[in-house]
């Protein structure tokens, strides 16, 4: 039973993507890409390297124009940046060792970043910054040089400062490839808790669905540009993945984690054998 | 021995001279410019560019030689003709490198022919020393106050640009999607750029200009932290070193050969080199 305080336009789809195409040259790196997210809820974009996952988040931020299909957040078609609805933590951010700025500079960034003229400081401004350090457990090292972090610590500035512009949507890709299984762990547990807590949407892109599958609501499973989307049970089974695939794959479920397994092995299709590749 | 050594330091005539006069207060605006610009340009990889900009406005300064008109103009026109070009033509950073070089190449080149003319044509037979070693006591001083205004220009721009700059050197997509205009923003940190390195190259020589636009702010970011405390401490930097040369280079006049003071860009580079060599040493056997 929904609860009747709840606004209907929680109710409405934030996302929708229809018949998405993205052509590159000769190439179809996207094809026919269908799919909605309401709000609060909680996405895992599951596929291999080069399925095209960073390019579907790119789509849906505005920085490349689909050759074909519509994308809409909350109604509105999507066209170039649309700054406020939309939180984005980057695939990969290097951030030299020795660059000038604490980890509480890097995430005021999320807040004013945009904006042209000198900073200054107010009372208000830190006020927010501290409060969105806390939510991701980041105060203890808000005053060190953020270069200096480890991989795990930055991930979490990163996910501060997108949540600092508000946003009703939040898009992970790959935040956990370069950490450890633990941290992992407490970055997956930490965009579950803020996003429920503030009725954020996510969509969180990781090439293993495993560390997701108690937190996931949904899950797009992405393989050479074709997408299946649904509930864990309605995707992860052996006839709509081999249909994506385009061979024959097998589900095995054992120890509470799901494998994706063929007799292909040399194509790189599964993300077990896939985890040693770079992309 | 100590008044000896103030003696040689603050030589006489040091405080009557108007050249010292005005060579402080071009090298003063230059060095804070640099100072301030050169934080950035660390900050984004632009180093190298720096370098290449200034190197293109030295083909601009010598054909000004030859048209006889300021080196000024000949600087600044064509370190924004290649600024701008840079900035174009080069998506990812490989391919500006790329460009970049072989563009300069062919400048230089250019510049060779210029020089070549202007000092066989001509009676300017100092061009090449002036325009690739700075000539801060011969700069005309009509210029002075069209240089203080050009810099003012460069650092308001820098004002206005500071946190979207610093977004988009971070991560453009990330400034993107902040909606930033990314195209904007990095066509006037160059002009930006270019505005200060050929001002710098008018007064400690086009070979020279990256000195003060990189090792200023070099030494700060290694000591510093915070974007605020790293520029004023790159200012500090930069006009400490460019005063101490100034009056080292009139003293100068003192030594062998008399009568002619040594460049005061040898003693920019002198300053420098011992700064950051120190504070390198340091920093290293410390933290890292
Ligand atoms: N700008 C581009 N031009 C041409 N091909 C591209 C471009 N960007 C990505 N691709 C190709 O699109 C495919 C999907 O890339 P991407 O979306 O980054 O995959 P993923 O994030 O799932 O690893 C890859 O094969 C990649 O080589
Ligand atoms: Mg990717």
């Amino acid at each position: 039973m929904k609860n009747f305080t709840e606004t209907t336009s929680d109710d409405k789809q934030l996302l929708t993507l229809e018949n998405i195409q993205v052509i590159y040259g000769q190439r179809t790196i996207l094809k026919n890409i269908n799919l909605s997210i309401r709000s609060g809820e909680f996405v895992g974009l599951i596929g291999p390297n080069g399925a095209g996952k960073t390019t579907l988040l790119r789509v849906i931020l505005g920085l490349i124009k689909p050759t074909q299909g519509t994308a809409s957040i909350n109604g509105i078609r999507i066209q170039g940046a649309h700054r406020r609805l939309v939180g984005y933590v980057p695939q990969k951010i290097q951030l030299d060792p020795d660059i000038p700025l604490r980890a509480r500079d890097l995430v005021a960034l999320g807040l004013d970043g945009h904006r042209f003229g000198f900073p200054l400081p107010n009372r208000e401004k830190r006020h927010k910054v501290d409060e969105v350090l806390h939510a991701v457990d980041a105060l203890r090292y808000a005053e060190l040089p953020v270069g200096r972090l480890s991989g795990g610590e930055q991930q979490r500035l990163l996910i501060a400062q997108a949540l600092l512009s508000n946003p009703r949507l939040l898009l992970l890709d790959e935040p956990l490839s370069n950490l450890d299984l633990r941290s992992a762990h407490e970055v997956i547990q930490l965009v579950a808790d803020v996003a429920r807590t503030r009725k954020i949407a996510v969509l969180l892109v990781a090439h293993d669905m495993n560390p997701l599958l108690h937190v996931m609501d949904k899950i797009i499973y992405l393989v050479n540009g074709q997408a299946a989307i649904g509930t864990l049970d309605e995707v992860v089974q052996k006839e709509v993945l081999s249909k994506i695939y385009g061979y024959e794959v097998e589900v095995l479920r054992i120890h509470n984690r799901i494998l994706v397994v063929s007799e292909k092995e040399d194509e790189c299709g599964m993300e077990a054998q896939c985890d040693h590749k770079i992309s | 021995m100590i008044t000896k050594f103030l003696n040689f330091l603050l030589a006489p005539g040091l405080f009557q001279s108007p050249q010292v006069a005005h060579a402080l207060i071009l090298g003063s605006v230059v060095a804070i410019t640099s100072a301030i610009v050169g934080v950035f340009a660390v900050i984004r990889g632009q180093a190298f560019a720096g370098h290449a900009l200034a190197d293109f406005g030295a083909t601009g300064a010598s054909g000004a030689f030859l048209l006889g008109i300021n080196t000024l103009w000949g600087f600044i026109g064509m370190g924004l003709l290649g600024g701008l070009g840079m900035d174009m033509l080069g998506r990812t950073p490989r391919e500006r490198d790329v460009t970049t070089g072989i563009t300069l190449s062919f400048m230089l080149g250019l510049g060779s022919l210029f020089l070549y003319y202007v000092t066989t044509k001509t009676t300017a037979t100092g061009a090449p020393m002036t325009i690739f070693f700075g000539s801060i006591f011969l700069v005309n001083p009509s210029i002075v106050s069209i240089v203080i205004i050009l810099e003012l220009v460069t650092l308001l721009l820098l004002v206005i640009l500071y946190r979207p700059l610093l977004l988009s050197s971070i991560n453009p997509d990330l400034a993107y999607t902040r909606g930033v205009p990314l195209r904007t923003v990095s066509l006037l940190f160059m002009s930006a750029l270019v505005l200060t390195v050929e001002q710098s190259a008018l007064v400690t020589g086009a070979l020279l200009s990256t000195v003060l636009l990189i090792g200023p702010a070099a030494i700060a970011i290694r000591l510093t932290k915070r974007l605020g405390t790293t520029l004023l401490l790159s200012v500090f930097v930069g006009l400490v070193t460019m005063w101490l040369s100034i009056v080292l280079a009139y003293d100068s006049a003192q030594l062998p050969p008399v009568g002619r003071g040594w460049p005061v860009s040898f003693f920019v580079v002198s300053i420098i080199l011992l700064f950051y060599s120190v504070i390198y040493s340091f920093t290293t056997k410390g933290s890292k």
